[in-house]
């Protein structure tokens, strides 16, 4: 069985400037096999929608380390649903605590990857999209 | 028990293999007076101060700030009372990227990772109480950096404090924001432009701020390795060198207040021998490529602080003792100044009991641990010359590199810097993967029973009234000024970015107008347009 080649568009909402996490698992999942595209900082959610859509891809991971994860996963998801994409799945990443985990995924997040997730977890995760 | 596995091959982040022994024979070479020079002298490898710890312990500055300006001011108190003698303060992202509170895109960010600042109505709130004519404080802001500080010095000036006795470094260093970190605003030619105007306007009036702090702490924090946090925070220097040179001012009017900032969290050895090598390399450069004759400017000061990258967030109470260790690597690295991680770092912003455990670090190695009693106590340690030497080939061989992409501003510009720093943190990576670069806790050593979640981290609980406050306060500054005065200002400041005057004069005529740094930073944005980044993976 072959798999189809997963596109995963990686984004930094916001004003956070620490891309060192985006880039390794941008890295990480071209090395995987995903075609990664990575649209550089301070990106509003506006502008991540329209490229989500443009560029067709099958997931939106985002990168947030400044602590504005429920209010950006929040604007996020209306923005999606705005432009009647919502069924592409929303993946974040970051300084997330534990009590964040379960109001994202009541956003819309479909999984969430805090602090000290081995890079290899996210893959495995990620990877099982394609079946999905 | 089986006999311990001989360990297999030892190589430094900087790519350097070290041997089990080492003797006289790998510091052959090693000229007392040419490589080393006594503590105070020059080429300054040991250490930029006759006496070092003896005649003064290193400045104790840990990283503040949060909130409103009130709550950040209460903080500041705190550590002061507990015998913290310099403030470094932390703005949060919309203040850091010249956005008012009240802007959009400052939606959830207002008061998060430092304090909210709008206007100088809240620069006299976070230092009321706080005498600037004897306090050091640095201020974590770069493309803000001229507003900013315009509006530190509004303060001073409205509490009487004389200019010769204001201390504050900015931090100033736009070049390693577009290499990590991220709060660049301008293209890369009119933020060097913004840059110079406060080196120059600071070294005219304020002849004891340090105008730029060179960052290689942040290029490491995103992945470089320890020659190449060097090399760049080097080519950075230079880089602003000659930005002043350009526009006509003599070497030694600014250098010798220029500083460094940089990271100590890797091997400590290998630490140590990046300060090492970086002072001699620094002092030759100033000195026989400048021409620079005041021994002052030869010197490379610096705040070594730890680095959030050594801490991990599986056991948080093991980052007390990592601190520790950094606290040692920074002494024995000869820091002026000193400031450490807190061990709650990888999940929250610190909380006061975590910032008390930073600083009595720093102080228990100063006091207690003998590190502090004699200068640079690790020399004419056949390691520790060997490393210095051969850190300092590596460094050379970057600095190389970085001449290859025709300097730092076109690395930066072109994104090959940013790219080579993503590939080495990819790289660290896949080594904590492999266990080639051991983590206790985390990939050696580790507990048979993870918790989803340490609970020995008080989280700090984000209050969305602040942001409500902030919003508040910020209305009744805009009622209560001279909004006619405040156009003018706005108005000088976009003729200034025409031309090609210093801008912080009209700056800081807009600050005093209370004009708010959304309005100051647009005023700029609309002559010089806005950085569009160069994605590279």
């Amino acid at each position: 069985m072959t798999e189809r080649k997963l596109r995963i568009l990686i984004a930094k909402p916001g004003l956070d400037g620490h891309d060192r996490g985006a880039k390794v698992v941008a890295h990480a999942l071209r090395d995987a096999g995903f075609e990664v595209i990575y649209t550089g900082l301070k990106r509003t959610v506006a502008e991540i929608v329209q490229e989500a859509i443009q560029e067709d891809v099958d997931v939106i991971g985002l990168s947030i380390l400044s602590g504005a994860h429920l209010t950006l996963c929040r604007q996020l998801a209306e923005g999606l649903k705005a432009q009647n994409a919502q069924s592409i799945p929303v993946v974040v990443g970051g300084i997330i605590p534990q009590r964040d985990v379960e109001p994202l995924r009541q956003l819309g997040v479909r999984d969430v990857f805090p602090m000290g997730t081995p890079l290899p977890a996210i893959v495995e995760t990620l990877k099982e999209y394609a079946h999905a | 028990m089986p006999k311990a596995a001989k360990k297999k091959d030892v190589i430094l982040h900087a790519g350097i293999p070290v041997k089990a022994v080492y003797g006289p024979e790998d510091i052959r070479g090693l000229d007392y007076g040419r490589d080393l020079g006594d503590p105070g002298e020059y080429p300054f490898t040991r250490g930029i101060h006759p006496e070092m710890y003896r005649a003064r312990v290193w400045t104790m500055r840990q990283y503040v700030g949060f909130g409103t300006p009130g709550e950040t001011n209460g903080r500041f108190k705190y550590l002061m009372a507990h015998g913290q003698d310099a403030l470094n303060v932390a703005f949060d992202l919309p203040t850091q990227c010249g956005l008012d509170s009240d802007d959009p895109r400052a939606d959830g960010e207002v008061g998060r990772v430092g304090m909210a600042i709008d206007t100088l109505a809240d620069m006299e709130e976070a230092f009321s109480g706080i005498p600037l004519d004897r306090v050091s404080v640095s201020l974590t802001i770069n493309s803000m950096a001229a507003p900013i500080t315009a509006m530190y010095y509004a303060v001073a000036e409205k509490q009487k404090a004389p200019a010769d006795r204001v201390v504050v470094t900015p931090q100033n260093d736009i070049l390693k924001e577009f290499i990590a970190r991220g709060t660049w605003v301008y293209p890369v030619e009119p933020s060097l432009r913004l840059v110079g105007d406060l080196i120059e306007f600071s070294a005219k009036r304020y002849p004891r701020s340090n105008p730029v702090s060179v960052c290689g702490y942040h290029i490491r924090e995103a992945g470089c390795t320890t020659a190449q946090e060097m090399a760049y925070g080097l080519a950075i220097a230079a880089a602003y060198v000659e930005l002043m040179l350009k526009r006509g001012m003599p070497v030694d009017e600014f250098a010798p207040r220029i500083s460094f900032n940089f990271t100590c969290w890797g091997k400590i050895f290998e630490e140590v021998a990046k300060f090492r090598a970086g002072r001699r390399l620094y002092a030759r450069m100033m000195r026989e490529r400048f021409g620079a004759t005041n021994p002052r400017s030869w010197m490379f000061r610096s705040l070594i602080g730890g680095g959030g990258s050594a801490f991990t967030v599986q056991e948080p109470q093991n980052n007390i003792v990592r601190g520790a260790y950094l606290a040692l690597a920074a002494a024995l690295s000869g820091a002026q100044t000193m400031a450490l991680p807190t061990y709650d770092e990888a999940y929250t912003i610190p909380s006061s009991q975590a910032q008390l455990v930073a600083l009595r670090t720093m102080q228990i190695c100063a006091e207690e641990s003998g590190v502090a009693d004699t200068a640079d106590p690790l020399a004419g340690s056949y390691y520790v010359e060997w490393l210095t030497g051969e850190m300092e080939k590596k460094i050379q061989a970057e600095l190389a590199q970085v001449d290859r992409l025709n300097g730092i501003v076109e690395g930066v510009k072109s994104g090959a810097i940013q790219a080579e720093v993503a590939r080495q943190a990819y790289l660290f990576e896949q080594k904590l993967l492999s266990g080639e670069i051991p983590k206790v806790a985390t990939n050696c050593h580790v507990a048979a029973e993870q918790p989803a979640e340490s609970h020995d981290v008080e989280l700090y609980a984000f209050d969305p009234k602040v942001a409500e406050a902030q919003v508040a306060k910020l209305d009744r500054t805009r009622r209560e000024r001279d909004g006619a005065a405040v156009g003018r200002a706005l108005g000088q400041i976009r003729d200034e970015a025409r031309g090609t005057g210093n801008l912080m004069e009209p700056i800081l005529e807009a600050v005093k107008a209370y004009a708010t740094l959304g309005e100051i930073s647009s005023a700029m944005k609309d002559v010089f347009g806005e950085h569009k980044e160069p994605v590279a993976l």
